[in-house]
């Protein structure tokens, strides 16, 4: 069944009205684009809808972020004494393994670009749909059987993979890891691979070709600028990471020696490989999210965003630097070239560095509101503050030598990933839900989900920074040559406990916001882009009007004509905008 | 379309100096291949666009003054719901696992990923979509 969707008419900007009463209600929208779809179980098969496929994919997402934040609840009570005898070495190797495996392929990455991307971008251009919605439903179809052929590892006699999320050569070859769990952890990185790379073509292709009239490109929010430049990295990234599961899959199985020193292979070459995909993977987890804190920001500052060009700007460079520092996770193999790759990895400080002061410029003066989604973005500052800074000093050669494999390391990107992945993460969970289904989530439960995790984040982190520095390795079971790190040990795993306690009142928000619903309306939190001028959730081609968009806040714009963006205009752009803008603002 | 040619062509570009810098440095090879192709995954539609940017009328999108109402009219055909994506991922699925449990399942998947290609195209036909 195919449906044409209709350019949106205009709404007169002169309209009067308080925030949040503009934008048509879901009963016209309804008039026009009545959608007489498949319901139920058949809807989530067989639906192209971004809207539906978002939500499939937060929602696959979340639960395999839960499972594999159970495994590393597992990992930590292991470590809570020297001759921990929770796990057996071999179950322990497979929970660290799965547990980074699931959190970076499975969670990180999907939530983002898989969720809220594909839910947000479209509405945030004016665009009705994907530009191809089929091969968006095919994206996540290959997502979820991607995460079912990893999970299953656990099922299978030999156990889950249990090489660690880098699956490193030669321990991941055929005489070192056998059996069908290593087979399937590659496998599902083929599927989850080519599902990210369909998404990243049609993220791309959604932004280059079906912007609303007069969304130019400098008007793009920021979210949808990262995506695009995190869409691009995919491509640079994850054609790479496949051609080296293809190649490790063949020693393994066709006799191929491309990683194995016997058959004059090279080991190193492996690392050269993930790692071009590794670290650009940490951007294509970061820049979503640092696009999400982007949007959140200026709403809950009720101002504009502080350099709006500065951002698009530091997000290119962070992602063009990003593939020129492979080999910093490789210092200690001694044949990468230190300077190089140490050089450019300090550089990446320089565009974080920008996009921080453009945040803290943002809030600056601002009418700021504390309101959940405004804490889990500062929340995600200080995280990130504190995993960016750590980064810096893991990029000098001297620094990494000494702590390289050790829980600096683990630490470092922990605050990192879960900076972004989780507070960043969460915030967008909470702004937008409104959004997607029309209701909202209490702000006091909220709160305390906050507060819980940002406590226990910080308890269960910082031991580890201390332990690292004192030599204990990661990945180890047990520690019985050195129980003086018991303590500090406790105090990580007693803060794990309370990050994990604390998504109990994310859970009972979700169930109090379903039973007793408190309606949200097109634009709660007076917000900027595209998004919050339809109705929530939007109705089926997500918008029936469309406001004249004259800046990067065209709601904003269309709700307070008295406080319009004042638009500092490139040279050679169009003059009548400046005249008109001008006199809108005086 | 000139600015998204032109972020395209500064990516290929950027790639081009780093491979460089790195070759002349370390002489490696695998990473200096690696930049070497993303050089080209920059140039190539970048140069693609550049070209379209110069051939093609200006579009609504590109321009800051244009309005809601000139881009009335319908914008694209969008399927608004198929089994054919799903059926196919089911198909890839098991095509993926016949390489960890055997062979027997390959023809389960090309099964799958069959009926879907051919469901798929006399779907996209009779909905006037390709």
């Amino acid at each position: 069944m195919t449906t044409t969707a209709d350019r949106p008419e205009v709404l007169a900007p002169e309209a009067p009205g308080g925030p949040g009463h503009h934008a048509p209600e879901g009963d016209h929208a309804h008039e026009i684009h009545e959608h007489h779809g498949p319901t139920g179980i058949l809807k989530w098969l067989t639906s192209t809808d971004h809207k539906v496929i978002g939500q499939s994919y937060m929602i696959t997402a979340l639960v395999v972020f839960f499972i594999s934040g159970f495994m590393a609840l597992l990992i930590r009570t292991q470590l809570m004494s020297p001759n921990g005898s929770l796990l057996s070495p071999q179950v322990y190797n497979e929970l660290f393994t799965m547990h980074g495996s699931v959190m970076l392929y499975l969670f990180a990455g999907p939530f983002a670009f898989g969720g809220l991307a594909n839910y947000i971008v479209p509405l945030q251009i004016g665009a009705p749909d994907m530009a191809f919605p089929r091969l968006n439903a095919l994206s996540y179809w290959l997502f979820l059987g991607g995460s079912i052929t990893m999970l299953s590892g656990f099922f299978v006699s030999g156990g889950a993979a249990s090489f660690a999320w880098v699956a490193y050569a030669p321990l991941s070859n055929a005489t070192n890891s056998p059996g069908a769990g290593a087979d399937l952890w590659l496998m599902s990185l083929g599927l989850t691979g080519f599902s990210a790379i369909f998404t990243a073509v049609n993220l791309i292709a959604t932004i280059f070709y079906l912007r609303a009239p007069g969304m130019t490109m400098f008007r793009m929010p920021i979210f949808t600028w990262n995506m695009l430049v995190t869409g691009i990295l995919i491509l640079i990234a994850f054609p790479v990471l496949f051609s080296a599961v293809v190649m490790l899959f063949c020693d393994r199985h066709f006799g191929t020696h491309i990683f194995t020193v016997q058959g004059g292979g090279v080991p190193v070459l492996w690392q050269h490989l993930f790692w071009f995909f590794g670290h650009p993977e940490v951007y294509i987890l970061a820049l979503p999210y640092f696009g999400v804190v982007t949007e959140i920001i200026p709403v809950f500052s009720r101002k504009p965003l502080f350099g709006y060009r500065g951002m698009v700007v530091a997000t290119m460079s962070i992602a063009a630097l990003s593939t020129g520092v492979w080999a910093h996770h490789m210092f200690t193999t001694g044949v990468v070239l230190l300077p190089f790759f140490s050089l450019l990895s300090l550089l990446i400080a320089v565009p974080t560095g920008i996009k921080f002061f453009n945040w803290i410029g943002t809030m600056w003066r601002g009418q700021i509101a504390f309101r959940v989604p405004m804490l889990f973005s500062v929340g995600f500052l200080f995280a990130f503050l504190m995993g960016g800074v750590t980064g810096v000093l893991l990029a000098s050669p001297p620094v990494d030598f000494q702590t390289h494999d050790t829980y600096f390391v683990v630490a470092h990107f922990h605050q990192v990933l879960i900076g972004t992945t989780v507070f960043a993460g969460f915030a967008g969970f909470y702004y937008w839900y409104p959004k997607m289904y029309g209701r909202m989530l209490r702000e006091s439960l909220g709160k305390l989900h906050f507060w819980l995790l940002f406590i226990g984040f910080w308890l269960a982190f910082i031991p580890q920074y201390l332990l690292g520095l004192d030599g204990m390795p990661r990945r180890i079971v047990n520690y019985p040559q050195s129980p003086s790190w018991q303590t500090l040990n406790i105090v990580s795993t007693v803060g794990a406990y309370i990050i994990g306690f604390s998504f109990l009142f994310f859970f009972i928000n979700l169930f109090v916001s379903w039973q007793k619903p408190v309606r949200a309306g097109a634009n709660p939190w007076d917000g900027h882009a595209l998004e919050w001028f339809t109705s929530s959730p939007p109705p089926h081609h997500n918008y029936t009007h469309l406001p004249l968009i004259r800046s990067e806040r065209p709601t904003w714009d269309y709700n307070h004509p008295e406080h319009r963006t004042i638009v500092h205009a490139p040279r050679g752009s169009g003059a009548g905008r400046d005249r008109e803008l001008e006199g809108a603002n005086r | 379309m000139k600015v998204e040619a032109r972020l395209l062509i500064i990516i290929g570009v950027f790639f081009a100096i780093i491979a460089g810098a790195y070759w002349f440095t370390s002489y490696e090879t695998a990473g200096t291949l690696m930049l070497i192709g993303s050089t080209g995954l920059g140039l190539l539609p970048g140069a693609y666009y550049l070209w379209w940017s110069r051939h093609m009328k200006p579009r609504l999108e590109d321009d800051p003054d244009a309005t809601i109402e000139e881009g009335a009219g319908e914008v694209d055909a969008f399927p608004s719901s198929s089994i054919w994506p799903f059926i196919l991922g089911v198909g890839a699925f098991f095509a993926a696992l016949s390489f960890v449990f055997g062979v027997w399942m390959a023809p389960i998947a090309a099964g799958f990923i069959l009926s879907a290609a051919i469901g798929g195209t006399v779907e996209s036909r009779r909905g006037g979509t390709v």
